[in-house]
């Protein structure tokens, strides 16, 4: 069975709640059969509006959205057969786990038997076995988190909706919580939609990111290609560190231009300006600038070391450099003795590929 | 790992335990001495009415009391034949005294309650013992009135004899104990008192039903609507508990009568013919609307405050996962209310159990209740052991119901704010 590319389409969808303001902008997102994608942006974005939608707890204000092919929108919630988890989990407090996991299948009227293994097997999958006839309230967070997850997967939905599901857990049990949920999707092969602002997490877990801004999808891309690539200043701002440099297009020609700053002039990749005189914002990642580079690179500047900060695994060094104060290096902590001391005038270096000029902030 | 039998002690060598209770001892005093006008309070308004409210309905001293020598002289006597000579003789001599203060009257009725036409006898023997002559009483008592002779008046005073009673508590269950000590009921036209404790419980009960199918609606929509809109809901819910329970009750005297606002709208829409208007009011019908409006707030104040933490995301997960908004509702959050519910059943069922005001005004012959029963035995009988019997026994009935709600659904689940 071949994999439908647009197993769930958000076609031009509009939506307002009061009909001066629209939260969510011509929206238009396919998402593949099987796939992990992640709506990812700041509060307020109208990502989890989109998901409220899809569930069938919002309406659209205009377009359509398609569930296999087919229109949803005047299908209730309860007839999508999409399964949810929620941010606070919402398990049943007054029923059982077991009873918990059951609850879907019972309204499905499913044979005692085939609950019973289906429940099992759900529950085996989150390895909280033993934990059937727990009441909800004795588990930990984690645990109860794992148990909303086996309750969303035990019907055997079409898609999964996970609605920031890690936001009231600790930063550990998070990271390993997004590991299994991880494993499970690529186990059963579930389409998991997944919404959070937690840039981290949807890097980690997602085959594809739809980064949400001010109503609208600014990219939608794989997690690698959204942090190196990406391909406005809100994403090169949200995803990941970022230097900028805000300046005036002087030059432009195949492949590389030339952008003037207040102070001095760099070469960059002209992402999204076409012509000379164009204001922009080029974006660095601060991995991509090094100190003393052994190899030739296009862009050398001299930057003055203003604030050095001990990390552990990598030095971060803020620098003043061509005017901004802000310019911050990561230097890995290997054995190159460099002479990263507060008040050094250095030698920086980066390719003029890695340094996007974006559209101006 | 130390032994359990060792004590800990602390730096200074004082067992842990015992500088623990030295350091908490001052803040127990303080926390005491904060509670203990509570305390107080709790035991001059409570407890000790409700001891005195006891001693009163089992009181049967003022018989005891008034002829002392008759029943000395009584306690050899075994009841099956007149009594001897020595039981006139001190009958006649407590009676004479009592004439003599002239609290005669009171032992009259006293006896007369024991014991029909007790009364005139009594009279006739004040009147005429005046000029008895010393000796041989039993034949001058005898000759004042035939009724002397019957041993059934000399049982009916034995019977008194006792200073406690529990004669009140039968009678408030239409039920005596006759002549032969046994407990039997009253005649049939006589048993009020049983069809007031149903009635009772039973406007508590459709009440508390009428309270809690109105309120359960009004507590959700209280607990989801946005603040704007809950905060004006939540007022006018509140607005008639603020105000006058008299001026509520005598409202529905005019909405409810006659001539009233609802007839007058019933007629108008064609709903019953101007010469036909049904009466609402002193009766059933008005005590169950009146009391129902006025005992609301009581249903829908622990149902929001429950409602209130039900996050919106239950229904919603139960949606999600496959259930009809129906099926959601009850197999989630029906559930879920259940000690909302609870805590708003056993309060207006308490309150409407012992209603008076209401019933009294609206209420008319049919929708009295068995408050205003007691209410007429505090006023107008001035039986007060009497009343004092029925509180309790309603006190106790109360008791009763909470006990078996606390076995049915547990008190720890009453959720009232």
């Amino acid at each position: 069975m071949s994999k439908k590319a647009d197993f769930v389409k958000f076609d031009k969808v509009d939506k307002s709640y009061d009909g001066k303001v629209l939260v969510v902008k011509d929206l238009n997102l396919d998402i593949e059969e099987g796939e992990f994608v992640t709506m990812l942006g700041p509060s307020g974005s109208g990502k989890t509006t989109c998901l409220m939608m899809l569930a069938g707890f919002e309406t659209p204000t205009n377009g359509e959205i398609f569930l296999d092919n087919n229109p949803i929108s005047n299908i209730p919630p309860h007839k999508r057969g999409i399964g949810m988890v929620f941010q606070n989990y919402a398990l049943f407090p007054h029923m059982t786990v077991f009873e918990n996991l059951a609850f879907p299948l019972k309204v499905r009227k499913m044979s005692q038997e085939d609950i019973e293994k289906k429940v099992d097997k759900a529950l085996s999958m989150v390895s909280l076995g033993g934990f059937a006839n727990r009441m909800p309230g004795q588990l930990s967070g984690g645990q109860q988190q794992r148990v909303a997850v086996a309750r969303a997967l035990v019907f055997d939905p079409a898609v999964v909706l996970m609605d920031e599901p890690l936001g009231a857990l600790d930063k550990n049990l998070r990271e390993s919580m997004q590991y299994e949920i991880k494993h499970i999707h690529e186990s059963i092969g579930v389409t998991v939609v997944y919404v959070t602002h937690d840039q981290g997490e949807a890097l980690t877990m997602s085959n594809r990111i739809a980064v949400f801004n001010d109503g609208k999808v600014q990219q939608l891309s794989s997690p690698d290609k959204l942090y190196e690539e990406p391909v406005n200043s809100f994403v090169a701002e949200f995803i990941g560190e970022n230097n900028t440099f805000g300046g005036e297009v002087s030059e432009i020609s195949n492949g590389t231009c030339k952008v003037k700053l207040e102070k001095g002039e760099i070469i960059a990749n002209p992402i999204s300006v076409k012509s000379v005189g164009e204001k922009t914002t080029v974006s660095i990642r601060p991995e991509r600038a090094l100190i003393n580079p052994k190899d030739k690179m296009d862009n050398n500047q001299k930057g003055k070391i203003e604030e050095v900060i001990y990390h552990g695994d990598h030095t971060r060094v803020r620098l003043n450099l061509l005017g901004n104060s802000e310019f911050i290096l990561k230097v890995p902590n290997s054995s190159q003795n460099l002479d990263i001391k507060l008040g050094n005038e250095i030698n920086i270096g980066w390719n003029s590929h890695d340094a996007r000029a974006l559209d101006p902030k | 790992m130390s032994s359990e039998t060792e004590k800990i002690l602390t730096t200074d060598g004082i067992p842990l335990e015992e500088s623990l209770k030295q350091a908490e001892k001052k803040n127990k005093i303080k926390a005491f001495l904060l509670v203990a006008p509570l305390l107080l309070f709790l035991i001059i308004t409570y407890m000790i009415p409700i001891g005195d409210m006891f001693s009163r309905s089992i009181d049967d001293k003022m018989v005891t009391n008034m002829l002392p020598k008759t029943y000395k002289a009584m306690e050899n006597w075994d009841g099956k034949e007149l009594p001897p000579e020595e039981v006139f003789e001190a009958f006649y001599l407590d009676y004479k005294i009592l004439v003599k203060n002239k609290t005669a009257g009171k032992l009259q009725t006293q006896l007369n309650y024991e014991k029909n036409g007790f009364k005139s006898v009594l009279k006739k023997l004040a009147r005429k013992q005046k000029k008895f002559e010393e000796g041989n009483y039993k034949e001058q008592i005898m000759k004042v009135h035939k009724r002397w002779r019957n041993v059934e008046y000399w049982r009916a005073i034995k019977r008194r004899a006792p200073s406690y009673t529990y004669s009140k508590y039968l009678k408030g269950v239409d039920m005596y104990s006759n002549e032969d000590g046994k407990i039997v009921q009253v005649s049939e036209d006589r048993r009020i008192h049983r069809i007031l404790w149903i009635r009772t419980v039973e406007v508590a009960f459709f009440v508390t039903l009428f309270c809690f199918l109105m309120a359960y609606p009004i507590a959700h929509l209280l607990a989801t609507l946005p603040m704007k809109y809950s905060n004006l809901l939540m007022i006018c819910v509140l607005l008639p508990f603020w105000t006058s329970l008299l001026v509520r009750t005598a409202s529905w005297m005019i909405l409810l009568q006659q001539q009233g606002i609802v007839n007058d709208f019933f007629v108008w829409t064609g709903l019953v013919a101007d010469d036909n208007r049904p009466e609402m009011m002193y009766n059933k019908t008005g005590t169950y609307v009146a009391m129902t409006q006025i005992l609301l707030p009581f249903m829908v104040l622990p149902l929001y405050s429950v409602m209130k933490t039900i996050s919106p995301s239950l229904m919603r997960a139960g949606k999600s996962l496959g259930a009809t908004p129906a099926v959601a509702f009850f197999k989630v959050y029906f559930p879920l209310t259940i000690p909302g519910i609870g805590a708003g059943c056993l309060l207006v069922f308490i309150l409407a159990i012992g209603y008076y005001i209401t019933p009294a005004l609206v209420g008319g012959a049919s929708g009295t209740l068995i408050s205003n029963q007691i209410a007429y035995h505090m006023k107008s009988t001035l039986d007060w052991s009497f009343a004092s019997a029925m509180g309790l026994m309603l006190l106790t009935g109360v008791l009763v119901i909470y006990w078996i709600y606390n076995k049915l659904v547990g008190v720890d689940n009453i959720k009232l704010g």
